[in-house]
């Protein structure tokens, strides 16, 4: 088995990924990476409320965070670093988001074929064990616009 | 929601665009609503702060999904009797497309109406209707009107 990142890492400072505008403007930061694993946190913020009267955040808030962590985590496993392309995103809800507490995703690529990449991640807020929403996801390697080999 | 309860106790549809309005999320995103009788088009205003791929460029997957995710949402209000904002279960994208730097559209249908949950399909689409650059299903808990509690 390899080794995960610590179960919660909130006190890790990371890093925004300010070259993605939407993760920018989520103020999504990478926490930890390693090989075939990433960490990201979204901070809790109004704007990104999905229901006014719980003040409960958006499932689209935990889409792109669980979206952006799965990239990055099959970044991390990747030799060579080339553009990656979201083919499937499933997200189950497992319960809804506590309003003002910042949202963390935990993804993992356990498996990387010639094509593609297959990630699942979890969103929680402090426990992984108890989680938010879970994921799985398949990345295509390379993009039509930017091939995998050769020069785009 | 204070929309939606008014909505409910007059016995009538809420304002789809002020319910939307209403949810600091959608604004952020900058979605919009086109409504002709029955027939409803959700609308994403093409912004920067949208973009996950500067390469491409691209839209961000989780903004095309967040926007499907809302359309199916939008798509419920209209058509079902539920008294409070539907829940999402669980959702399945398919990214078919990269989204260009432009305005994007969608719709959805309702393919199975249950007691409780109902099936959702909808479709995003940019130039043309028949080439869409994601595709969502999902089920969609709603509380129907004689609902004892909260689910």
């Amino acid at each position: 088995m390899t080794t995960h990142p610590p179960q919660h890492p909130a006190h890790k400072p990371g890093f925004v990924l300010a070259g993605v505008p939407h993760a920018a403007a989520l103020q999504l930061t990478v926490i930890e990476i390693s090989s075939g694993f990433a960490v990201c946190k979204v901070p809790y913020a109004e704007h990104l409320i999905g229901n006014p009267d719980t003040r409960v955040v958006h499932g689209g808030v935990i889409t792109s965070l669980l979206d952006n962590t799965c990239g990055i985590a099959v970044g991390s496993k990747l030799a060579t670093r080339g553009q990656i392309a979201t083919l499937d995103l499933r997200i189950d809800y497992m319960k809804p988001a506590t309003p003002d507490e910042d949202l963390f995703a935990f993804a993992e690529c356990y498996k990387v074929t010639k094509n593609i990449a297959f990630v699942r991640g979890v969103a929680y807020h402090t426990d992984r064990t108890d989680p938010i929403a879970t994921c799985a996801a398949a990345f295509m390697l390379g993009t039509a616009r930017a091939p995998k080999t050769g020069t785009p | 929601m204070e929309i939606l309860n008014r909505a409910i106790a007059e016995n009538r549809k809420p304002d789809l665009q002020a319910l939307i309005d209403a949810i600091p999320y959608c604004r952020f995103l900058g979605i919009e609503i086109d409504r002709k009788g029955s027939e409803l088009t959700t609308i994403l205003r093409f912004d920067t702060k949208l973009i996950g791929n500067p390469v491409l460029p691209a839209l961000h997957g989780g903004v095309v999904g967040a926007f499907l995710e809302v359309t199916a949402l939008i798509q419920l209000m209209l058509e079902t009797e539920s008294q409070t904002l539907p829940k999402p279960v669980d959702i399945n994208i398919d990214y078919l497309r990269s989204g260009k730097p432009v305005d994007t559209y969608a719709r959805a249908i309702i393919t199975k109406h249950g007691r409780r949950v109902c099936n959702v399909r909808a479709e995003a689409w940019q130039d043309e209707h028949t080439r869409p650059i994601a595709a969502l299903h999902g089920h969609f808990l709603i509380r129907p009107k004689d609902a004892e509690t909260a689910t």
